[in-house]
């Protein structure tokens, strides 16, 4: 379906990556939003607050973000699409219920404005160094898809992408922003409503007080949902649970449960990542990048070219689920995968491990609070490049 | 003893809690002698005489025994995280403002983990009924100090007697903004019953604590007998004190309990204020949520 | 010796008991009105005693047993 024309602000606006995350929510039909305040995020719901009245959405700031993050799952099961807005502490907190909407299988979108760590940590600069939180940081095994954007614009798409996938695959979805990304000002095009593309959430066609049970599948791994309200009294707990939703504490159980939750995602990989590339076809490095540091390497790139290196450009969009095949044939056909990343390697493992071995690999670590010297990539392409 | 169950009675009539209740998931983990079961059936009571209907009605419970509660209701019916499902009912509500959301959980949950929830909830207003069962310990971890473990009461994490103070319930409701806040123990089952029928038909945020039995850990712990004797000493040492002001209702060790309601007072839900603030600022440019159709409007209690 | 002879409540009612749902917590046996119960020597399946009827001419059908039964295993109701 396309988007409803309400929350849609058509135009060309000059706009910082917060605001343009706004945008995205609005136009990808978001009406709740409950967050705590936290640099350099707040501006995603200080804009949603004051956006949200004019187009019959609710923002509520609650107490804190262990609460933002579960009032998005009441207001989800209540009929709303909804979302929470956050950065590194908050992203901690929200732990416990990424947890719980991934089990009870709650779409909904969480927007993480990286700043650095460990702690309270650099809150005003940039950091990349929560992407592996994103993949494991709530206890339990699960699988869950991380977008990650690099501009403005890419903060508007991308959280409409985040809103349509977790629809589509009743997971929770990360927008995993950083502080540079956040407060950057570019130009942001925002299409007519009927350009943008909407998956409406999945429901029942079970009638009002039918027997409808709540994780019953039907037709592919993930079960159509319902809302409060609609008389199908679902039960939905965080427990382990059969399909009727009721809690059933055993192995059995517990490896169906999990393995379709992580199935689901797993066996439409394909169907989730996207990459951008450039150059990658003949080269003998890639640099795989991703979020503002996907911007920062563009310069490396050009001088390595310039010297006369074959050098590819390759930026996850979607980090998680990670590009496991393509990194791996990748790694079969290059000399050397350089990784240049806001934290001390984390997706940097995941592509040493794809690369089997095949392909040197190499990270450019940084440890936050700027971003890299474009130098410092060069100099690992060289060193990659003997 | 025979080895074969006598058939369960049949017979026209049946139990009316059970229209309530998810019969596939009967018998349900509480204990002998455990008080939640009957609070249980004060509950069902309420919302049949409430006349509220079935499907406009969510309940939502935290973890813990009366964290169970939601799941054995045959409502829509959401059994969050530890201490969180005032803040799961929150965005429900907001969401659906037709749906009455009822937060069924423990002292625990409500007040240890989840107590600054509550406090903002009750200070927003929001419209929800929500009903403690206070045991005044932790039951399905085994028996700790909860904040409503009264002074020199024993736990298994107190061993030696509790020395913190306790909270005051119905004060803290009172004080965070509750707009209406009663005590019952689950052995006044029909003031039980009519408070919660008060309260669910009341807009705002609405407090019940129900002083109930823990015979397995709380009881036997401090050698309180069984159920039955918890059950009789709420006989022996209740007082039925309406209107009794909150600050002197704190219960002690096998105190005198005051019960009644406490409070029964009105002000703009956290609905009602947000449309009518949004409104007075935003004119034309406000636009009402979806579901939200007369919400703000003017009410009469 | 003047016993003024109590007069037999006008509304009749029934008391119904599932003996395996109960774990023998007593309240009903406790707190019925009329005393129209009394805990049983014998044992259900799962080794609790259960309440039986000594007195079902007495009850009212007031329904408290019901209301306190924490195991949803009994209830009265009016004939």
């Amino acid at each position: 379906m396309k988007a409803d024309p309400k929350g849609v602000l058509t135009g060309s606006h000059f706009i910082d990556g917060d605001h343009a995350c706004a945008e995205g929510a609005l136009a990808a039909g978001c009406r709740f939003a409950a967050g705590y305040p936290i640099t350099p995020s707040t501006e995603v719901v200080e804009r949603l607050a004051s956006r949200f009245p004019t187009v019959g959405g609710i923002f509520i700031q609650m107490e804190d973000e262990l609460a933002s993050s579960i009032a998005i799952l009441g207001a989800v099961w209540g009929g709303a699409k909804a979302a929470t807005v956050t950065s590194g502490p908050g992203f901690s907190l929200m732990m416990e219920h990424i947890g719980l909407a991934v089990m009870t299988e709650t779409p909904c979108v969480i927007v993480n404005v990286q700043r650095g760590g460990p702690s309270t940590g650099l809150p005003t600069l940039p950091g990349q160094a929560d992407m592996m939180q994103a993949r494991w940081g709530s206890h339990g095994d699960y699988e869950i898809i991380a977008l990650s954007p690099d501009s403005p614009q890419e903060c508007f798409d991308l959280t409409i992408s985040a809103f349509n996938l977790s629809e589509r695959f009743r997971v929770p979805v990360f927008v995993m922003m950083d502080e540079c990304v956040g407060h950057m000002i570019e130009r942001v095009v925002i299409p007519d409503p009927d350009e943008i593309e909407i998956v409406p959430r999945r429901l029942t066609d079970v009638p009002r007080g039918g027997e409808y049970l709540p994780y019953r599948l039907d037709g592919d791994l993930i079960p159509p949902m319902t809302h409060a309200g609609m008389g199908h009294y679902p039960h939905i707990t965080g427990l382990t649970h059969d399909e009727r939703g009721y809690p059933a504490m055993n192995a059995e159980t517990q490896d169906t449960l999990v393995r379709r939750l992580c199935d689901k995602i797993l066996k439409n990989a394909d169907d989730i990542i996207e990459i951008r590339e450039d150059g990658v076809d003949g080269a003998d490095i890639v640099v795989v990048s991703y979020g503002i540091t996907s911007r920062v390497c563009l310069p490396a790139i050009r001088e390595a070219r310039a010297k006369g290196l074959k050098v590819g450009w390759l930026r996850l969009v979607t980090v998680w689920p990670f590009p496991d095949r393509l990194i791996r044939e990748l790694a079969g056909r290059v000399k050397a995968l350089v990784v240049p990343e806001l934290n001390l390697g984390q997706v940097y493992y995941e592509v040493e491990r794809c690369a089997q071995g095949q392909a040197t690999t190499h990270l450019v670590p940084h440890a936050g609070g700027a971003v890299h010297d474009p130098e410092d990539i060069l100099r690992v392409i060289e060193e990659a490049a003997r | 003893m025979s080895t074969q169950a006598p058939p369960a009675p049949t017979c026209e009539v049946h139990n009316p809690t059970e229209q309530w209740l998810r019969m596939d998931r009967i018998p349900h983990i509480w204990c002998p002698g455990c008080g939640i079961g009957s609070s249980v059936n004060c509950f069902t009571d309420a919302l049949e005489k409430s006349k509220i209907p079935r499907d406009n009605v969510s309940i939502v419970s935290g973890i813990g025994c009366t964290g169970r509660t939601a799941g054995y209701l045959k409502l829509d019916s959401f059994h969050t995280t530890h201490g969180r499902p005032i803040a799961f009912a929150t965005g429900l509500k907001l969401a659906n403002p037709k749906l009455k959301v009822v937060v069924y959980s423990g002292d625990g949950d409500l007040f240890a983990i989840g107590g600054n929830h509550f406090i903002h909830a009750a200070r927003r207003n929001m419209d929800m009924t929500v009903i403690c069962v206070n045991n005044m310990t932790y039951g399905m971890t085994g028996g700790q100090v909860t904040p409503t473990t009264p002074l020199t009461a024993k736990a298994t994490t107190s061993p030696y007697g509790n020395f913190e103070e306790p909270f005051n319930l119905p004060y803290l409701a009172e004080s965070c903004g509750a707009v209406y806040v009663a005590r019952w123990t689950s052995f006044h089952v029909r003031q039980l019953s009519k408070s919660i029928r008060e309260a669910l038909l009341k807009p705002g945020f609405t407090f019940i604590e129900v002083v109930a039995p823990c015979p397995t850990l709380y009881a036997r712990r401090n050698r309180l007998g069984a159920g039955i004797d918890a059950m009789k000493y709420y006989r022996e040492q209740s007082e039925i004190k309406n209107g009794a002001p909150t600050r002197d209702v704190a219960l002690g060790f096998q105190s005198k309990i005051i019960c009644g309601k406490f409070v029964d007072t009105s002000r703009p839900t956290w609905l009602e204020a947000q449309v009518q603030q949004h409104r007075a600022v935003l004119g034309d440019k406000f636009t009402l949520a979806e579901n939200w159709e007369g919400v703000g409007e003017p009410r009469e209690d | 010796m003047s016993q003024v002879e109590k007069a037999k409540p006008k509304i009749r009612g029934e008391v119904i008991v599932d003996r395996e749902r109960c774990k023998g917590c007593y309240f009903c046996v406790e707190f019925c009105p009329t005393d129209v119960l009394a805990m049983s020597e014998d044992f259900n399946l799962k080794g609790y005693h259960f309440p039986e009827i000594i007195a079902a001419d007495r009850c009212t059908g007031c329904g408290l047993c019901g209301a306190y039964c924490p195991d949803f295993a009994i209830f009265g109701h009016r004939i």
